[in-house]
């Protein structure tokens, strides 16, 4: 008898449990509107809104290249599966224009859904939770004023527990605190407005920052260096590649335009970011300019006498009267290099249409590979109908030997960093696909439906 | 060092970081392929390596050896034109010509590969090739012709090389 009272004790709690666990997790539906008129929002606050989608980036997971913009559908390949973006055009069957402005603040700031279900942190409210009502509201005014379109992005591709979006509250249970930026007394006004935005809408740590098994940001590491559709995001803390320090001022520079004289150009993931970048008036690109160079903090005395003297020596000269013109001397590679990327590489063309100096280039210097894989895998595409740097591909010239042989020349030539070992092996699973590369052109927004630069590898 | 350029094999004496494109001209006397840019920007020096597109005058021969590179000159001849040749004098594509082997050798990749491929297939992957003189549109007709030409091609091998 004890032996039943026990089984039923325990019965009990499970049911308690499990209905516990389905109150904490449970969201109501907002109810649905009719969409709502054109007229029925503020044109200054639709055209807030549109700078705000572009800090937001809304457009590079919402859009796929050479679809409509914002109708989802984009392939987002994550460790746990492949998940689609939604279509956030103002379609009322297939996006969300029956959400209400109450639906849409409450998936900002706490990751639901209109019918209250919880959303995959692939939407990073995990940051989206920081913005602001007001900010909000504009953004949810542009969105409602764009084309609808109709179109239903493909079910995601998530193995059990994943595709339960209950599971989701756990998950935010563990790593999602939610509520809008608190100012921080002790910093003043530009480097507050700067940190709502690099990490509220921004949200630059979720590819800057490293992600832990369960695929959340890991706090103590904040933007110490993170993962992007195929691409290495380089540390923005101290811990950053570059040869040269970042300032406040080259970071402006950097973001404002889209390149920099001692770094080069956006590129990757990135060339979106400082593309959409171009819509925000100076005062909040010098804000997020100033947040990041607190983030990355001041170098050490050898780091910076180290980029001083290198800035010292690229003035002094074109790198061609460090390199030997005896093509044996660094072996295959240094002929691969001499003969396939000088040309550009050390005609002292400016930047940003001139091969960069590679004694500057962050990616030569990185801590791995795969960015300089893919660059010269894959190149830099040309924009469409824009002037833009540009960079042939050379996937089909290079076999992954060849490929090795190359930077390892690079590594070895240009950096003080230590060779790369797994080249071989990196290269081959970027071309079979293991890892899925976006190539993008340089600084620029290449959505619309008659893109040619964009595609995914 | 050994090449193997449309389908036979040449001695070639020259430093293995030299271009492609220079060994083609120079010392092979193939001059389809011209030089515009030196950048890989233009595509004028487009020639195929492994059933690929690629810039001749980025690519050293010494990542060449044992690889099978293709020009112009191998898609037939002036007696007995290949489909990709027949297309562009069909279509009168070009105007002052340069860039023309460039496209050819590009589209003739494209079609290799994906003998259906599409309109807007042909116009993104021709992306790379450069025409200053403008007759884009010809050429663009040239390649659709050649699509068609290289099918009924390939099942009457009445000139070039044969295809089984």
């Amino acid at each position: 008898m004890k032996f039943g009272r026990f089984l039923t004790g325990l019965g009990a709690l499970i049911v308690v449990g499990v209905a516990g666990v389905f109150v904490y997790a449970w969201r109501p539906e907002i109810a649905p509107i009719k969409p709502p008129e054109r007229a029925s929002f503020d044109q200054a606050l639709i055209e807030h809104g549109a700078k705000l989608a572009a800090v937001g980036n809304c457009t590079a997971c919402h859009t796929n290249p050479g679809g409509k913009s914002f109708a989802g559908g984009l392939t987002i390949p994550t460790p746990f599966g492949t998940i689609y973006s939604s279509n956030i055009t103002p379609d009322a069957e297939t996006g969300i224009g029956t959400w209400s402005e109450a639906a849409f603040q409450r998936a900002m700031r706490d990751g639901v859904g209109r019918k209250g279900e919880h959303l995959y942190p692939a939407f990073p409210y995990d940051h989206f939770t920081n913005v602001s009502d007001d900010d909000n509201r504009a953004l949810y005014a542009f969105l409602m004023t764009r084309q609808p379109v109709k179109a239903t992005p493909p079910p995601n591709e998530l193995p059990f527990p994943l595709n339960v979006r209950l599971v989701l509250a756990g998950w935010k249970m563990l790593f999602f605190r939610d509520g809008a930026y608190q100012a921080d007394a002790g910093q003043n006004e530009e480097w507050n407005r700067g940190a709502y935005l690099v990490n509220g809408l921004g949200h630059c740590g979720a590819c800057h920052t490293p992600r832990n098994s369960l695929g959340a940001e890991k706090v103590s590491l904040h933007l110490a260096g993170g993962e992007a559709e195929g691409w290495s995001a380089f540390a923005l803390n101290g811990s950053s590649p570059a040869p040269v320090v970042w300032d406040k001022d080259s970071l402006y520079t950097y973001l404002r335009q889209g390149w920099h004289p001692d770094h080069g150009v956006a590129n990757g993931p990135m060339g979106e970011v400082t593309g959409n970048l171009g819509l925000l008036p100076d005062s909040d690109i010098r804000a997020m300019s100033t947040y990041i160079a607190s983030i990355m903090g001041e170098p050490s005395a050898e780091r910076r006498a180290k980029s001083d003297k290198l800035l010292e020596e690229i003035k002094s000269g074109p790198i061609t009267s460090a390199i030997s013109n005896d093509p044996s001397s660094g072996g295959k590679g240094a002929a691969i290099y001499k003969a396939a990327c000088a040309a550009c590489h050390e005609n002292g063309r400016p930047q940003p249409f001139g091969g960069l100096d590679l004694r500057l280039s962050s990616t030569v210097h990185a801590p791995d590979a795969q960015n300089a894989i893919n660059m010269v895998l894959y190149g830099l595409p040309a924009a469409n109908g824009r002037t833009s740097a540009i960079m042939p591909g050379f996937a089909d010239v290079l076999t992954n030997d060849q490929l090795n042989d190359l930077l390892g020349h690079l590594r070895q030539h240009f950096t003080d960093q230590p060779a790369w070992t797994d080249v071989v092996q990196r290269a081959a699973d970027t071309r079979n696909g293991k890892y899925h590369v976006s190539v993008r052109p340089s600084d620029g927004i290449e959505r619309g439906p008659s893109n040619i630069g964009a595609e995914d590898q | 060092m050994k090449l193997n350029v449309n389908g036979s094999t040449h001695e070639v004496d020259a430093d293995p970081a030299t271009p492609l494109l220079y060994v083609l001209r120079n010392d092979l006397e193939l001059n389809a392929a011209k030089f515009g840019c030196g950048l890989g920007q233009c595509g004028a020096c487009t020639v195929m390596v492994d059933g690929k597109a690629i810039f001749s005058c980025l690519t050293p021969i010494l990542l060449l050896e044992g690889r099978e590179i293709k020009t112009v000159e191998g898609l037939g001849t002036i007696d007995s034109p290949g489909p990709m040749q027949q297309a562009f004098i069909e279509e009168q594509a070009a105007q002052c010509g340069y860039c023309i082997p460039g496209m050819m050798m590009r589209a003739q990749a494209l079609l290799q590969s994906k003998p259906d491929a599409s309109d807007a297939e042909i116009q993104v992957t021709l992306e790379p090739n450069l025409c200053r003189c403008g007759t884009h549109l010809r050429i663009l007709k040239a390649v659709k012709r050649a699509r068609e030409l290289m099918k009924t091609a390939a099942m009457t091998p009445a000139s070039g090389e044969r295809k089984v």
